[in-house]
């Protein structure tokens, strides 16, 4: 019997994960909704002066993409699990590793990528200071797909749980520090004119490895919860 | 005596984090032991119905 | 075979464990409350006040134990989840999860305690110092890996699922440290230094050593009685634990 190639498989899991979602299309808005109620949240704790707002503008959307993220983890193998096709996934020929990685990445365009192109608008909401803005983007963009590598580890650990969104967010957020401290401190230093690259380097390559072994640990964590 | 007990002035916190210390580490203890309790309670529930369910097909 | 194979054989079989510990415990919790209260008593009685902070110093005596017990429980309980995902031992998930709450236990203690000694230190109950802060996802990692065992239903799979969590704390941990110190000195200089090298002399230095001691009894107690109820509950099928059932009944 033939399996056909993993390239082969890797692409049909894209098409076939892209064309689910666009059945669903609507809610794939929803983690961006949530991040802008929660940026309208904090000038109705805060006040509305532009100078204190503008001052924890960056840490603010940092924190709420961190959120929007979390919420959104829990769907990344729910319909899956609940439809039998993440164990053919765990069964199949191809290394699990590979097709997990291919999830994941699904996962972030869809629901970090959104997020990413909003992010300049909950700036504008804060009085975010114009310099700052191209190192959010960028700390945004080497961080969320960190988020999502990081946080799919813990999904695959919880996956077998009717009720896991508190618990979820306890073993995930520990995990999430450091990749938040270094990107709100890349944003930090933008705020105060100092250079930037040393922060954003280290997210290139907490990226990096993350890229690596996160798929790999993955697929061991579901196939102890699959067990 | 009580100047001891004053810890020069610190005496709440020193002995705060006495107390802490023993009442933590007293759950801490206590907690297999209740467990144990209630596993063996359990376990001799079990073997006391499996016993009856033998006598009654006997 | 070697002996000491045969011996660990022997260690690994639930019954075996279940008598030896047994044996053990009233040993270990004697050690305990014996090194407890020589520690104690040498740190809060005989050691001199220190010249900067006077008694409150003494808090060492149960913060900084703690601390130390803190992390090496957490290595204790990845090294043994190592063991229990290579090569599924089973008497390994036990020993993990078993020192996963006593592990929280320390952390708290050490959290509490030093909150405690920075209020008359430095005025204030909190500062987001970074061992503080590393001493504080440490909590969290270990209550996750708490909650994670209790929260799915096969009690193996749990092991192993809440091992390997602990697994990846035990890399997070290091990162979380080095990141919360480089975020520190990002936003303010000198952290407050608690106590130089110089500054401690034998008569404090000893009672803290036989504290960080007595502690790793303390520990190993606790490890042992809930790992051998915990061995009871996950065999309760067997004969040895029926056994044991009926006999604490006659006896009771």
């Amino acid at each position: 019997m033939s399996h056909g190639t993993a390239l082969g498989a890797c692409r049909a899991l894209i098409v076939r994960d892209l064309a689910l979602l666009w059945r669903r299309r609507g809610d794939a808005l929803n983690p961006a909704l949530f991040a802008v109620m929660v940026i309208m949240l904090f000038p109705f704790a805060l006040g509305p002066e532009p100078q204190m707002l503008g001052r924890i503008a960056a840490g603010t959307v940092l924190v709420a993409l961190l959120l929007a993220g979390l919420l959104s983890l829990d769907a990344l193998f729910r319909s899956d699990l609940e439809d039998g096709s993440l164990e053919q996934l765990v069964l199949s020929p191809h290394p699990l590793p590979l097709l997990l990685a291919c999830k994941i990445a699904v996962h972030w365009l869809t629901t970090a990528l959104p997020l990413l192109l909003a992010a300049p608008l909950l700036g504008e909401l804060l009085f975010l200071p114009p310099q700052v803005l191209g190192t959010l983007m960028a700390a945004l963009a080497l961080s969320t797909p960190l988020l999502s590598l990081i946080g799919a580890v813990c999904v695959a650990l919880t996956v077998g749980m009717r009720r896991s969104g508190m618990l979820l967010a306890l073993l995930v957020l520990p995990l999430y520090v450091p990749v938040l401290i270094f990107a709100a401190g890349a944003c930090d230093a933008a705020q105060q004119g100092l250079p930037v690259a040393a922060p954003l380097l280290w997210l290139g390559a907490a990226l990096v490895l993350a890229l690596v072994l996160a798929p790999l640990a993955c697929a061991a964590a579901l196939r102890i919860s699959l067990s | 005596m009580s100047e001891f007990f004053a810890m020069g002035g610190y005496g709440a916190y020193v002995w705060g984090s006495l107390a802490v210390f023993f009442v933590v580490l007293g759950i801490d203890a206590a907690a297999p032991l209740v467990k144990r309790r209630r596993v063996l309670r359990e376990l001799r529930g079990r073997l006391k119905r499996a016993q009856k369910r033998n006598e009654e097909s006997a | 075979m070697n002996p000491l194979v045969l011996w660990f054989h022997k260690l690994g079989s639930p019954p075996y464990f279940y008598r030896l510990a047994g044996r053990l415990l009233p040993w270990l919790w004697g050690l305990a409350a014996i090194g407890i209260a020589a520690g104690l008593y040498g740190g809060l009685v005989l050691a001199p006040p220190d010249y900067q902070q006077s008694d409150a110093f003494r808090i060492i005596y149960i913060h900084v134990p703690s601390a130390w017990m803190s992390l090496f429980i957490y290595f204790f309980m990845a090294v043994n989840g190592f063991i229990a995902l290579v090569w599924r031992i089973k008497l390994s998930e036990i020993l993990a999860m078993a020192a996963a709450p006593v592990g929280a236990a320390f952390t708290f203690i050490c959290l509490a305690t030093g909150s405690l000694w920075g209020k008359p230190m430095w005025g204030t109950w909190w500062t987001w110092d970074a061992r503080l802060t590393s001493e504080l996802v440490l909590l969290f990692l270990y209550l996750g890996v708490i909650g994670l065992y209790h929260a799915i239903e096969d009690r193996r799979q749990a092991a192993r699922a809440a091992a390997f969590l602990a697994l990846i704390g035990i890399v997070n941990l290091p990162i979380v440290h080095f990141s919360v110190k480089w975020w520190n000195t990002l936003h303010q200089g000198s952290t407050v230094k608690l106590f130089g090298p110089s500054l401690i002399d034998s008569r404090m230095l000893w009672p803290l050593l036989i504290m960080a001691v007595a502690t790793k009894f303390a520990f190993a107690a606790s490890l042992l009685s809930r790992a051998r109820v915990d061995l009871l509950e996950l065999e309760s099928g067997k004969d040895w634990a029926r056994q044991i059932a009926l006999a604490e009944e006659t006896s009771a």
